[in-house]
């Protein structure tokens, strides 16, 4: 979303080997080691050439381990840090202003904007010396060449957009934008985010983030399909939950999600599952959004018994293979949905995926030299491939280096907004999710495999918060947020900071960790505050006694 | 010629980029060595000497694996020192290591002419096969410590330093600290140490078991290219399936997004596709 904003296009702006030959690599937000483990070893080889590596988050892990400087900053602080690092690069004129002049649009606006996030104002909200904050500015402004990489850290925030903008602000003040070894990378966090962003499932983009508004789009793509296309924006997942809250949407077909162990405040997601007329759920097990459906299509499993393709983190489109027989009627999800698209009285006629991909790269020019031979043949291909002879992109927006840029980038003034919620009182912990690395999101793939470390979920806490609430080590206790409340054994653990605590959301049959979370969006892009709810913790002796 | 070096390699004059190693010298002549610890993805660790090569003026037998060629020299890949340099090596790792899944070494032992039996009677690593989680298998007994694992668990890709060679000359092993099993260690199970190991010590508890059972059939198993479903680094799979059911997965040591290495999910993380529970 920022990134669309910024530069046109939603995708990450280097590739991987990047990462190898960088000076400097700041990850935000992001757990590559336990999240993104193969990105890790790229961002690793890179460390091993000489590159410096700081990771900013409010928790310690696996990444931040092997990082040159551990910035653990409180939890939704970033923009407090990125913006006075921006700060003192402009302050001490670090930036690239030959650069600046030349491809950007809005630099004064954002010097005036950032001009009273001084370093001491920063480290009030983040917790991180003035003296850090003014250091790693000037690291970073110093680079001949910087990577950032960002994770959920960024984007699983009231302010996600904000979020982002302010990386991308950091990237153009240092020209580390459209260049060999210097870029923007959202690490996905599933296998075909990014994809699915390319194929336009996006309530505004059609296939190539052609926008929808545009009438010349729509006309291409009306007279290929032979219907009328709106000419509004659909909507994004916020705005139809909403949709379904107040009535004005019915129906609701999930394809491949598990929305009410997914999605935050999962108790509020079921009392608006159970209003719909019809729920249609596609998937491969019966999950717990399954079994509030009136109709379960049973599906592939798409990487091991589906044809198609993914694009990852680098923009690279690669080839999905069957290579098993799937059990009894189990379907490929584009046989299901053409057949219930005929099924409803359309003429859709059956196409393999193929003759799909063939049929969506000649109405864009991002794949139009994409073939599945080529994908095949040359480990898949890093869009944009305009044409059938052009090898693919390693690095995206090299036209901001031409000697004249028509097509600027523009910087995007962000102000700094804590959490929806904070601790009070009440509510005197902040909980802050995410993932351990044997897992994944709600465990309908991970936790089926046999893993010695599967051990169910667990609370991490500091043991000086734990022993203050008379809390042994490993002891079963309640977690109580305004919206819900589990019961998880909490470990002592100096993973994070006093007053914080962790869980996952990758045991949601035992603990339904997004019971706890809150539904504060981004309206922008549609994505919850998973990153910070307020919550009380109780010895489970004092919450029964409460309870009675 | 700032950029290349042009040498003799069984008296065929050869010319390569600067920083080429021998071994990759002989490669571009044809006259490719035979190599048991070498990885195309992993630092020479110089263990196994079955790359040896002479050089004109050495005294001793050089690792082509990562001496670099130099302007002049003159290489031998066969001369009758070579040959038995790795006759002798192959006859002993032979006298310590059970072979029956090296199948480099057994073509080294075969191209060379090694008389397995040569040091037999000796001591041996055989010991009992730590079983210690049902992802990976350590079978010590066919170890060559060829220190690839190594490699690949420590800064040539995962960074995790689980494991590291312990003990000194015959009671050198391969370790995950303090001689503990795998659940007690560092391990985070990515299995990148499997993907590496040239002779079935390390291998998958699914392998392992299908063929203590007698049950692994290569002639069987298909090998399938996708993409992994976890996450959006995008890794190239090899879905190895066997009677439709995947048995192993691996992925090419060539690719770019991968090197041949995974995480845990994606190498072990694969049995949700053949849960008895799918909706069907």
């Amino acid at each position: 979303m920022g990134l669309t904003t910024a530069f046109g296009s939603g995708a990450g702006t280097s590739s991987y080997e990047d990462f190898h030959h960088t000076s400097f690599i700041l990850l935000v937000g992001s757990n590559a080691a336990e999240a993104h483990p193969i990105i890790f070893h790229h961002i690793m080889k890179g460390v091993h050439n000489g590159a410096e590596l700081v990771v900013v988050d409010p928790r310690k892990t696996l990444t931040t381990k092997r990082a040159h400087e551990h910035v653990q900053v409180t939890v939704g602080s970033d923009i407090a840090l990125v913006n006075a690092m921006a700060h003192v690069i402009i302050r001490d004129h670090l930036y690239r202003e030959d650069f600046v002049k030349r491809a950007t649009v809005g630099f004064d606006q954002f010097a005036a904007s950032v001009a009273g996030w001084t370093p001491e104002r920063a480290a009030a909200i983040t917790g991180i010396s003035a003296e850090r904050i003014e250091s790693l500015a000037r690291r970073y402004g110093q680079a001949p060449s910087a990577m950032i990489g960002w994770t959920l850290g960024i984007t699983e925030h009231h302010n996600a957009v904000d979020n982002v903008f302010s990386l991308i602000n950091l990237a153009l003040l240092c020209g580390n934008v459209g260049r060999p070894n210097a870029g923007l990378n959202p690490l996905r966090g599933q296998n075909n985010v990014q994809g699915g962003g390319d194929m336009g499932a996006l309530p505004n983009r059609l296939p190539g983030f052609q926008d929808v508004l545009d009438p010349a789009v729509r006309q291409k793509f009306e007279q290929a399909w032979g219907v009328p296309l709106a000419d509004k924006p659909g909507w994004n997942q916020t705005e139809m939950f909403e949709a379904i809250d107040h009535d004005k949407m019915r129906g609701l077909y999930v394809i491949g999600e598990n929305p009410i162990q997914s999605e935050a405040d999962s108790d509020y997601m079921r009392r608006l599952f159970s209003k719909l007329d019809a729920l249609v759920v596609q998937d491969i097990f019966l999950t717990a959004t399954g079994e509030m459906a009136d109709v379960v299509f049973p599906a592939r499993v798409s990487f091991a018994e589906s044809e198609g393709t993914y694009t990852n983190s680098e923009r690279r489109v690669q080839r999905v293979k069957p290579a098993r027989k799937a059990p009894g009627d189990a379907q490929d999800d584009l046989w299901i949905v053409a057949s219930l698209a005929r099924a409803m009285g359309y003429p859709w006629p059956v196409q393999g995926a193929q003759e799909v991909f063939d049929e969506m790269r000649h109405l864009t020019t991002n794949f139009l030299g994409m073939t599945y031979e080529r994908l095949e043949q040359e480990n898949g291909l890093q869009w944009p491939v305009p044409e059938m002879g052009h090898p693919g992109s390693k690095v995206l927006h090299e036209r901001l280096w031409a000697p004249e840029v028509m097509d600027k980038a523009a910087f995007t003034p962000v102000e700094w907004s804590p959490p929806v919620e904070l601790p009070t009182p009440d509510y005197p912990f902040l909980l802050t999710t995410g993932r351990r690395l044997a897992f994944f999101n709600t465990g309908v793939q991970s936790n089926v495999y046999d893993h010695p470390h599967k051990i169910g979920e667990w609370m991490e806490i500091r043991a000086e918060d734990a022993k203050a609430l008379g809390m042994e080590d490993g002891e079963v206790i309640a977690v109580i947020s305004r919206r819900g409340r589990v019961e998880v054994p909490a470990y002592y653990s100096d993973a994070v900071m006093s007053g914080t605590v962790f869980m996952t959301f990758h045991f949601p049959d035992e603990v339904m960790t997004n019971s706890l979370t809150i539904d504060a969006t981004d309206p922008r892009s549609g994505t919850a505050e998973f990153k910070a709810a307020a919550v009380r913790l109780e010895r489970l002796q004092d919450s029964r006694a409460e309870g009675l | 010629m700032g950029n290349s070096v042009t040498l003799q390699i069984d008296g065929q004059p050869v010319t390569v980029a600067q920083g080429t190693t021998l071994r990759a010298a002989c490669d571009e002549a044809n006259h490719a060595v035979p190599t048991l610890c070498w990885h195309e993805n992993l630092t020479p660790a110089n263990a196994c000497r079955a790359c040896v090569v002479e050089v004109k003026g050495s005294r001793t037998l050089v690792a082509s694996c990562s001496r670099v060629a130099e302007d002049g020299m003159e290489v031998q890949t066969a001369s009758e020192r070579v040959l038995n340099a790795r006759k002798v090596v192959a006859e002993l790792l032979l006298s310590t290591s059970d072979a029956s899944l090296a199948p480099d070494l057994l073509s080294l032992a075969d191209t060379s002419g090694a008389n397995p039996d040569r040091f037999g009677g000796g001591a041996t690593w055989q010991q009992p096969v730590r079983e210690d989680n049902n992802l990976y298998i350590r079978d010590l007994s066919k170890c060559i410590l060829c220190y690839r694992c190594v490699e690949a668990c420590g800064d040539d890709a995962q960074n995790t330093f689980a494991i590291a060679v312990a003990g000194r000359g015959f009671g050198a092993h391969i370790d995950a600290g303090f001689g503990r099993d795998l659940p007690e260690s560092d391990c985070v199970y990515c299995g990148n140490c499997v993907a590496v190991c040239p002779t079935g010590a390390l291998i998958g508890k699914t392998e392992w078991d299908l063929r203590s059972q007698g049950q692994w059939d290569e002639s069987k198993i298909t090998q399938t290219e996708t993409v992994c479903s976890y996450c959006g680094v995008g890794c190239e799979l090899d879905l190895h399936v066997m009677d439709n059911r995947i048995v192993k997965v691996t992925s090419p040591a060539d690719h770019p997004v991968t090197h041949g290495m995974l995480c845990v999910k994606g190498r072990y993380g694969y049995e949700f596709a053949q849960s008895e529970e799918r909706t069907d």
